[in-house]
């Protein structure tokens, strides 16, 4: 019976090209999800050169120049309501929203998918217990857990990072479960038990495989929903404080200037919008460049 | 090479206890070829994935013993399980499209499975998994490894799940329907190439079908299944050319080849009983025309009359 194997010689093999470089030509080709990325290359470029690209000192204000308009000689986007360079401030702002905005969803996302994963591969009684606990989370409206959680756990920015990472960890969850439940009853689950694999095998494989794609791109989706929540607490007080510059907290000290100098009190909000949309139209170029049958 | 004695399937996770498999006797000589012929729901299915233990242990009760080559399914553990699986007995699935994992190149599974049992290098998988895609007849091998499931037609993908089910060169190979998914011209191209590995192989085949046609094709003994029972088992022009029971001569007389042109095509009356709730007696006495007041009462045995074709049915 074992007479029929055929044997080659290990020459002539070609290496696969890879799952990930398809990805990144298929998003190449994608003009929307190219500019979007631009942007926030842009933005963290920003972030990161700020002391070189920032005209003024952030916290250097003067009362003699209190809100400027736009346009203003040496301010071009004007003077906040202490008299400091509102582009400087801006362009400060980049560092701590975006890393408010950004790094709780990469950790809600490993907290979130070894949940779901789990919960959805285990099956049964601890599949029920893990997501109606979860549930219970889902329950609240986003904005109001988050605001209940830092304002719990105290103002500052590591408690709104823990509070906004405990918002994302559910949602992810569902979405990691109900792709796992999924996965775990195809054949292609079973041809992998009929040929041998272990439950180890088969989780990493071919649940790891088919789930994160998925949830990784929902959890794309979800940074600029972090970013606005972000600076919602910002805007509430429950985050950075002043006098540092955020784009949620200059909202707030500027929102008293919205009849005196409108253009420069939504600069912010500006910012805000543009970081937000371009997470979410690059969000959704990820989702088509990652399905492998388009 | 298989042995199956008193197989009973019960599926207990639902409200009441499914009994998928009530009672199925077979065996299987090396290198032969049996077709497990039954409608959907009969438990051909069933009987074929406890072969290699695929059910979900915690809601399924198993009863009867199932040897292979020897050796106790039953009573393997888990490690001698995962050796069994593959190596010994692989699986090839009704629907390819759904068997082979979509995010990978099927020459990636292939690879994957042979280094899972032989722990060898990359490249020489590899260069095995190549050899399996020739084998199989699957043009330009070379190029198709590295192409995803959905890329390929119906036809290549079902070639490259009986590539990825030979990788570990098993010994017994369950197909469980793999011609249905696939359009009838397709079908006859798997059909042959089944039966040709068979040969050259020496592959023991169970061939789960609802197809008198295919069964005829493939098999040398054919065994009927009706509500997890085997009716009626034999060789294959035996049980075509003189079938037993009045089960198998419903079946041979609905064929669509057969009917007279016009006419409305013969059927079974009635449906099969309900698993969770079976009859007393013969499963199919309600929908039998031939039936005694003894068929009620307790299920025939399978018994012979002539040689090793038997029935299970009190007139025969």
């Amino acid at each position: 019976m074992t007479a029929a194997t055929v044997t080659l010689p290990a020459a002539a093999v070609a290496r696969s090209p890879g799952y990930w470089s398809g990805v990144a030509r298929r998003l190449m080709r994608d003009p929307v999800a190219m500019a979007a990325l631009a942007v926030i290359v842009a933005l963290v470029l920003m972030a990161i050169l700020a002391p070189y690209l920032a005209p003024n000192d952030p916290s250097k204000g003067m009362m003699l120049r209190r809100l400027k308009p736009i346009g203003f000689a040496g301010f071009p986007l004007g003077t906040d309501e202490l008299g400091r360079d509102m582009l400087s401030r801006l362009i400060y702002g980049a560092r701590l929203s975006l890393l408010m905005g950004v790094t709780p969803v990469p950790i809600a996302f490993v907290i979130g998918a070894a949940i779901g994963i789990t919960a959805g591969y285990v099956g049964g009684l601890p599949n029920t217990l893990i997501m109606r606990t979860v549930d219970i989370f889902y329950a609240f409206p986003s904005v109001l857990l988050a605001v209940a959680l830092s304002g719990a756990l105290g103002a500052g920015l590591t408690n709104a990072l823990v509070s906004l990472t405990l918002v994302f960890v559910p949602p992810i969850a569902r979405v990691a479960e109900s792709v796992t439940t999924q996965v775990r009853n195809l054949d292609y689950v079973d041809a992998a038990r009929a040929s041998g694999a272990g439950a180890f095998t088969i989780v990493r494989v071919h649940v790891l495989g088919n789930v994160l794609g998925p949830v990784f791109v929902y959890a794309t989706s979800l940074v600029s929903v972090s970013m606005i929540l972000a600076s919602g607490l910002s805007f509430l007080g429950l985050g950075v404080r002043p006098p540092e510059p955020e784009w949620g907290l200059m909202l707030n000290t500027l929102r008293t200037a919205i009849y005196t100098q409108p253009m420069v009190a939504a600069l912010p909000g500006v910012m805000i919008f543009i970081t937000s949309v371009a997470f979410n139209m690059f969000s959704d170029g990820l989702r088509g460049a990652m399905d492998v049958k388009s | 090479m298989i042995e199956i004695e008193k197989l009973e399937v019960t599926f207990t996770g639902g409200r009441k206890p499914v009994r998928a498999v009530n009672g199925v006797d077979l065996s299987v000589p090396q290198g032969s070829v049996l077709a497990l012929l039954g409608e959907s729901g009969s438990g051909k299915s069933v009987t074929l994935r406890s072969l290699l233990r695929l059910h979900p242990e915690k809601r399924t009760r198993i009863g009867g013993s199932i040897r292979v080559g020897g050796q106790d399914v039953m009573a393997l553990n888990r490690r001698q399980l995962a050796d069994l699986r593959g190596r010994v007995v692989s699986m090839v699935f009704q629907e390819p499209m759904l068997a082979l994992d979509p995010v990978y190149t099927v020459g990636r599974q292939i690879t994957e499975a042979i280094r899972k049992h032989e722990g060898i290098s990359e490249a020489a998988a590899r260069a095995r998994a190549l050899a399996l895609f020739e084998r199989v007849r699957i043009p330009s091998p070379e190029r198709r490894l590295d192409a995803y499931p959905h890329e390929m037609s119906g036809g290549m993908r079902q070639r490259a799940m009986i590539a990825l089910a030979l990788s570990c060169n098993p010994k017994v190979l369950l197909a469980d329907e793999p011609t249905t998914a696939l359009d009838a011209t397709v079908q006859i191209q798997i059909l042959l190439l089944l039966r040709e590995l068979q040969r050259e192989l020496g592959l023991t085949v169970i061939f789960v079908t609802h197809d008198i046609g295919v069964a005829v094709e493939v098999a040398d003994r054919i065994a009927v299944m009706y509500a997890g029972r085997i009716v009626e088992q034999g060789s294959v022009p035996d049980v075509i050319g003189n079938p037993l029971h009045p089960y198998t001569r419903g079946l041979l007389a609905a064929r669509v080849d057969e009917a007279v042109p016009g006419s409305r095509l013969v059927t079974i009356p009635g449906s099969p009983p309900d698993l969770a709730d079976l009859p007393k007696g013969c499963a199919f006495a309600a929908r039998c025309a031939q039936v005694h007041a003894a068929c009620q009462d307790q299920v025939p045995a399978l018994a012979g009359r002539l040689g090793d074709h038997r029935a299970a049915c009190l007139l025969t």
